[in-house]
């Protein structure tokens, strides 16, 4: 049943999810990916890039060029142009904003893509310029990077309920039985939990198998209405619900819940399903803790039982409870911008069957959540999205 | 110093433009309560930054300040997670303003902390070099260094076979070497770097050279050309001399080169007639001096300008009160020292003056006319 003022996404669908296999290091520009990105969209789709009408873009180094200036540099002629700078909760924000512009028929096919390059110095690049507040407060404290500030918010949510390394290891360690069976992934041998407790220490209590490993890379899928998808005979994922939230509990002295917590009743609402409901989920993993605190925040147990739960649970592919099927950013790579696309397009080809080696068996009905922006002392954004493939 | 919103009072940091709690423009920066908890720490071991990875692990923490605000902070190593913490700015290597986290309670060798010397110039274990022993001010100053902790005091001296007052205060004394310099000798510079530039870890400049007269009252440009010649030229000598090494030994470990201290009248920011010239010396010195932090910086050793008014000793006895006792002055180096500072006021005139200079500098060149 659905429960929700919100106008339903009725007849709104995903099409054509598209990864661009991810490099370590590239030489290429940010340009170059999304372009392989769009190149690809329009191979599967079946479409020519003048049928692409609305294009929404996630990059961080793209450098002074803006959304505008990629349609030139792509020589794409579109009426609905966004770009969305909100780090890992870009995919969802740029999905909610395509569905009513297709919705509304100011565009009729959007391409969705995120991409960035990693040149050997562009992580410092990023880092200085990613947003004053971190520029003031926490440039200068040795810190530029997020490992400090996430183990400052891992230290007290594992403080806080009691939870071990090893509660955490879990989802790193299942992650990397998922990566082994994506041959895109960038890690390619398996880890152990031995292996993941006795990994180098990075900013305590954070080590090295928690911290995902900077890449290049693009990720896109299509978003359109269903009789356009239809018209193309493109199999596709119909959309039922999503939440998104920014600067949520910014009362809260440090982050124990993000934004999904003050909607998450609506997320499943919406949608018309409850959680046990979902075939696959794809969570924002940067660090596995916030993949715990997801646990929690989107409904699957109650605050404080995310150790609990990953102890009770199989997060593998063939598990109980299949999550982040291709390995995640932990274990395939962030590229930048395209991370907040990884789980959504790896979702999308779930509830499509079109996983591959990575498919869960039957999945018809998919979770992706992202989390973006952390800033000095919190992550910002959240989101999260449910759809469903064909047959549901 | 925090920003305070002045239409509802709440506390706000980061610096911003609005008040998040009412969107108020009017946000100033004031002294904000400094008491607040450690809520998480994390001990950073393979930081980004070329400069922390090399001190690596560095440990930084989160606190909610009583005020309102969470701050990112550099912890005293007697910090503990949920235990209340002193909040304070301190500037760093690189002249930045930071928050350092101590514990609220004093801990025995508090002032010894790894992180907290990184951020200050402690004399404590370090070597010092007061550039004129002759003067009151350097012997006051060489004393207070000493009670400081400071492992050698080296005192210059010009002609140190000549007597002079005080001198048995400096001679054969553990700790104090008494060292030939006369700072407007550009040989004489010269020859004392050669000798110890690389184990003054400190250097106090005492340079005095104080004549009363303005420019009518005087003839020619004898007086002045020593004015210049003593301070200004001084200046350059010894830091041509010291700087180079001191800018090179900024990381040097335990044992690295921290600070530069300058003595400057306070009316090198606003000219005193009666002292005319001199406040032009003195204002000359306060220039290089900011050449000067700019070119230490890359070394990451601090600048420190200590302003004073008149000081009670012999040319200025015509002067009356308030005065500044020479002790006042080498107790201000050791706590600026302590405390990592760029600029200190010392005694009643030097803080009126910079207090009237911010709210009206014309009305205050007005009154020193009288
Ligand atoms: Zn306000």
């Amino acid at each position: 049943m659905r429960n929700s003022l919100r106008t339903p996404y009725d007849g709104i669908v995903m099409a054509a999810p598209v990864t661009i296999p991810y490099a370590r290091y590239s030489i290429e520009s940010a340009q170059w990916w999304i372009g392989r990105a769009l190149s690809a969209l329009v191979a599967r789709a079946g479409i020519k890039a003048s049928d692409i009408d609305g294009l929404c873009v996630s990059s961080f180094t793209m450098g002074t060029d803006s959304g505008i200036g990629l349609t030139q540099h792509l020589g794409l002629c579109v009426r609905w142009l966004d770009t969305i700078p909100l780090g890992g909760a870009s995919a969802i924000a740029a999905l909610r904003k395509a569905a009513r512009a297709v919705q509304a028929h100011d565009a009729d096919i959007v391409a969705c893509v995120a991409g960035d390059t990693n040149h050997v110095d562009s992580f410092r690049l990023t880092l200085e310029n990613f947003s004053r507040f971190n520029q003031d407060a926490v440039y200068p404290y040795g810190a530029g990077g997020a490992n400090a500030s996430f183990a400052l918010i891992a230290r007290n949510y594992m403080r806080t309920y009691g939870v071990t390394r090893e509660d955490v290891g879990r989802i790193a360690v299942t992650q990397r039985a998922n990566a082994l069976r994506n041959p895109h992934a960038l890690m390619k041998t398996p880890l152990t939990i031995e292996q993941y407790l006795a990994a180098r220490p990075i900013s305590d209590p954070i080590h090295l198998f928690d911290c995902v490993m900077p890449c290049a890379g693009a990720e896109a899928f299509l978003v359109m209405r269903d009789d356009t998808a239809a018209s193309l005979g493109l199999p596709a994922a119909r959309l039922l619900s999503t939440i998104e939230r920014h600067n949520a509990f910014a009362d809260d002295p440090m982050q124990l819940r993000g934004g999904w917590a003050m909607d998450v009743g609506e997320l499943y609402a919406m949608a018309g399903v409850k959680p046990d409901d979902l075939d696959t989920v794809q969570t924002y993993d940067d660090y596995p803790v916030i993949t715990m605190m997801q646990f929690e925040d989107l409904g699957f147990c109650n605050k404080g039982e995310g150790a609990a739960f990953v102890r009770q649970h199989d997060l593998t592919i063939d598990g109980d409870f299949p999550h982040n099927t291709s390995g995640g950013q932990l274990s395939v790579g962030q590229a930048g911008a395209a991370g907040a696309y990884l789980g959504l397009v790896e979702g999308l080809r779930q509830v499509l069957g079109e996983a591959g080696p990575t498919q869960v068996k039957g999945a018809k009905l998919g979770l992706a959540s992202g989390f973006g922006m952390i800033n000095y002392d919190r992550g910002l954004a959240s989101g999260a999205v449910i759809f469903a493939g064909p047959g549901r | 110093m925090l920003q305070r919103c002045e239409a509802c009072g709440a506390f706000a940091y980061p610096a911003r433009e609005a008040c998040p709690a009412c969107l108020s423009a009017g946000l100033a920066f004031v002294d904000a309560p400094r008491r607040g908890a450690l809520l998480a720490e994390t001990t950073a071991r393979v930081p980004s930054d070329v400069y922390f990875r090399e001190r690596a692990p560095w440990r930084i923490g989160l606190v909610k300040m009583d005020c309102g605000p969470t701050m990112v902070a550099h912890l005293h190593a007697d910090c503990v997670e949920g235990a209340p913490v002193l909040m304070s700015f301190q500037l760093d290597k690189s002249g930045q303003a930071v928050a350092f986290a101590r514990p609220e309670g004093e801990t025995p060798n508090m002032a010894d902390d790894r992180q907290w010397r990184e951020m200050t110039a402690d004399p404590k274990f370090r070597r010092v070099l007061v550039t004129n022993g002759r003067s009151v001010i350097g012997q006051e100053a060489v004393a207070a260094l000493k009670a400081a902790g400071a492992k050698t005091v080296f005192v210059g001296v010009a002609e140190p076979w000549r007597p002079f007052g005080g001198e048995q205060l400096l001679r054969g004394q553990q700790g104090i070497e008494v060292v030939t310099l006369d700072a407007s000798d550009e040989k004489s510079a010269t020859d004392l770097a050669a000798d110890i530039g690389g184990k003054v870890d400190i250097l106090v400049n005492t340079t005095e050279y104080v004549r009363p007269g303005g420019l009518l009252d005087r003839r020619g440009t004898s007086t002045a050309r020593d004015e210049i010649d003593q301070a200004y030229l001084g200046f350059i000598n010894l830091a041509q001399a010291f700087g180079p090494a001191m800018r090179m030994r900024g990381a040097d470990g335990t044992n690295s080169s921290a600070a530069w201290v300058n003595i400057l009248s306070v009316y090198a920011l606003a000219n005193w007639p009666a002292f005319g010239a001199y406040s032009a010396s003195q204002a000359a010195c306060l220039s290089l001096s900011h050449c000067l932090r700019a070119e230490l910086r890359p070394g990451g050793v601090k600048v420190m300008n200590l302003f004073t008014g008149p000081v009670d000793t012999e040319w200025f006895q015509t002067v009356p009160p308030p005065k500044v006792a020479p002790r006042a002055v080498a107790q201000a180096i050791v706590s600026g020292l302590r405390g990592g500072l760029e600029e200190m006021y010392v005694g009643d005139v030097a803080e009126e003056i910079r207090q009237r200079l911010a709210a009206n500098p014309k009305a205050l060149e007005r009154e020193l006319d009288k």
